[in-house]
């Protein structure tokens, strides 16, 4: 279980985050939405110990985060930030491998390399995964990040923009990956998502964010409404329901 | 260590290189009747530079990985102007027949002591408030680096010219007067350091990552960066009291163990960067002392040779 409370950062003087409490539920997938700067990365930064927080507490499973045995906290959780400059010549496989290091230490058993296997899999990359990284599209470069995460099999999954550099059809399968993440393998999904129609579709629960703050959190159904992401965005909205989903036309 | 199979072939490669050219070394206009004392000036240095180009290098793999940057060497931290500062200070005060200078021990327990104690003191100043940004570190190293050159010219355009041959003689690495005693602490130190760092390798190999992904995988990021750079001060303090200033060498030998090897592995870049060091300096060396007579120091050869391979590498990289 992850409980923040009360969490505060500062840059300077300006708050970015201003006393954020939530509790992320069991077994869903849960959107942060909001404008830029609202301050959803850096919640999510802090929530896995990327970045210091000025107050407030963080709690997995009731213990305070930074008591936490590091490779144990690994187990935990899995972040995946949105850039990541790897300086280091890598195929898509040697990524993916990176992922077991909290279970291995970095000597792969046959069970790990079957774990490696799977996460390439599910990602379907195994045609490409011997290819170097720095040959690769944005695209597929993502989501080899992504199946090292999988790669990591932690409970609690956090992807800061997954969908970045993807095209819809990948955009829309990695969504579906991560539904299958959760519906079948009972895992958390935790990810910061700027298209609201993704949100909608594919989220179970909802943090919406504003100046630092939580505008507004609650079961999909309720935040995507006409009021709510008006009020958030400070833009006209219209949401229309199609195919039983509330579907946002904001353009 | 499983390594790939091509990057097997450049390590065979590399170390039947290695061995011939020690041997040439060891073995050209051997007289037969004084190979004794000819070999006993020549393993000394041999192993000199086994242990300086193993430092050096190791030093500048790491420190890469840690600032997560490829051309960044240690002599950012300001080791070697440090070194030269203190030559030059005792020079200027005293002479260049002081003992500090003249005796091989005495000068070697001085500068590594001093460049050790004075990371010590920037390190605790630097870490000390809640900061752990190495690149303030970088930073502070680059201005006082710039001071301590500054002073040391300043007191060489006042010195005696003779004296300030002396000094001339200590801004270039070499290996030509290698002193057994301060060769058995140097080794004590740098094999000391890489027994130390050898349970890092696969640690290190996640931080070549960065930092949000090593500490996403369980790494205790921030306390495994303060002790490497601790290894990195004692190996650049040590190699730079045994030999000189000589930092120059880990960027080249590094970036060529990465451009020739298909691995990211510490350990098999370590040792890659092990034999191209000796290559390049115990090549250095023959040519420095057997075809140009100790005409030219080696570090002058190796820059010459390695500025000419980073260029063929510029113009390679743009073709392409």
């Amino acid at each position: 279980m992850i409980q923040v409370k009360n969490i505060s950062k500062m840059y300077d003087s300006k708050k970015v985050v201003d006393n954020v409490s939530l509790e992320i539920p069991e077994g869903k997938i849960t959107s942060f939405i909001g404008p830029n700067g609202a301050g959803k990365s850096t919640v999510l930064s802090i929530m896995t110990r990327l970045m210091k927080r000025d107050s407030g507490e963080i709690l997995i499973d009731g213990k305070e985060i930074t008591t936490w045995d590091q490779k144990a906290l690994a187990k935990k959780i899995g972040i995946l930030k949105q850039s990541n400059n790897i300086n280091m010549r890598l195929t898509i496989r040697e990524l993916v491998s990176f992922g077991r290091f909290p279970h291995c230490g970095g000597n792969l058993s046959a069970e790990d390399e079957k774990q490696v296997d799977e996460a390439i899999g599910y990602m379907q990359l195994t045609d490409l995964q011997d290819c170097y990284l720095d040959e690769l599209s944005g695209g597929q470069r993502q989501r080899a990040y992504i199946a090292m995460v999988i790669a990591q099999d932690s409970e609690y999954i956090l992807l800061d923009e997954p969908l970045n550099n993807l095209d819809m059809k990948h955009s829309a399968e990695i969504m579906k990956i991560l539904r299958k993440l959760v519906d079948e393998l009972g895992k958390t999904v935790i990810i910061v998502i700027h298209d609201i129609n993704f949100a909608s579709c594919y989220s179970d629960y909802i943090v919406a964010l504003k100046d630092g703050k939580i505008a507004k959190e609650g079961p999909t159904q309720e935040i995507i409404q006409k009021e709510i992401l008006e009020e958030i965005y400070e833009m006209l909205f219209n949401v229309q329901e199609i195919n039983g989903q509330n579907i946002c036309i904001y353009f | 260590m499983k390594v790939k199979a091509q990057d097997k072939k450049i390590l065979v490669v590399l170390i039947i290189a290695s061995i011939t050219l020690i041997a040439l070394y060891l073995l050209t206009e051997l007289n037969p009747n004084a190979y004794g004392y000819a070999l006993s000036r020549r393993i000394p240095r041999v192993y000199a530079i086994i242990l300086t180009g193993a430092a050096v290098g190791f030093s500048s793999l790491v420190f890469q990985t840690i600032t997560n940057n490829h051309i960044l060497t240690p002599s950012i931290l300001g080791l070697d102007s440090l070194y030269m500062l203190l030559n030059t200070t005792v020079v200027f005060l005293f002479s260049s027949t002081h003992k500090l200078i003249v005796n091989a021990n005495t000068n070697f327990l001085l500068t590594t002591g001093v460049m050790l104690g004075t990371s010590v003191i920037f390190y605790k100043l630097v870490f000390s408030k809640k900061n752990n940004n190495i690149f303030f570190l970088l930073l502070i190293g680059v201005i006082i680096g710039t001071l301590f050159e500054s002073l040391t010219t300043f007191m060489q355009v006042l010195m005696d010219p003779n004296e300030f041959l002396t000094i001339q003689d200590k801004s270039q690495a070499s290996f030509n007067n290698i002193n057994i005693k301060v060769l058995t602490f140097a080794t004590i130190a740098i094999v000391g350091s890489f027994i130390y760092s050898a349970r890092f390798m696969k640690v290190l190999d996640v931080m070549g990552l960065g930092r949000d992904q090593a500490i996403n995988l369980g790494v205790d990021y921030d306390k495994i960066v303060k002790r490497m750079l601790v290894v990195i001060v004692i190996l650049t303090a040590t190699s730079t009291a045994l030999v000189g200033p000589i930092t120059f060498l880990g960027l080249l030998v590094v970036n060529i163990a990465r451009y020739m090897m298909h691995s990211y592995k510490h350990s098999t870049l370590s040792f890659t960067i092990l034999l191209i060091s000796i290559v390049a300096l115990v090549g250095g060396q023959y040519v420095a002392e057997h075809l140009l007579k100790f005409g030219v120091s080696v570090s002058i050869i190796i820059n010459f040779i390695g500025g000419i391979y980073f260029i063929y590498l510029l113009m390679k990289g743009r073709t392409q």
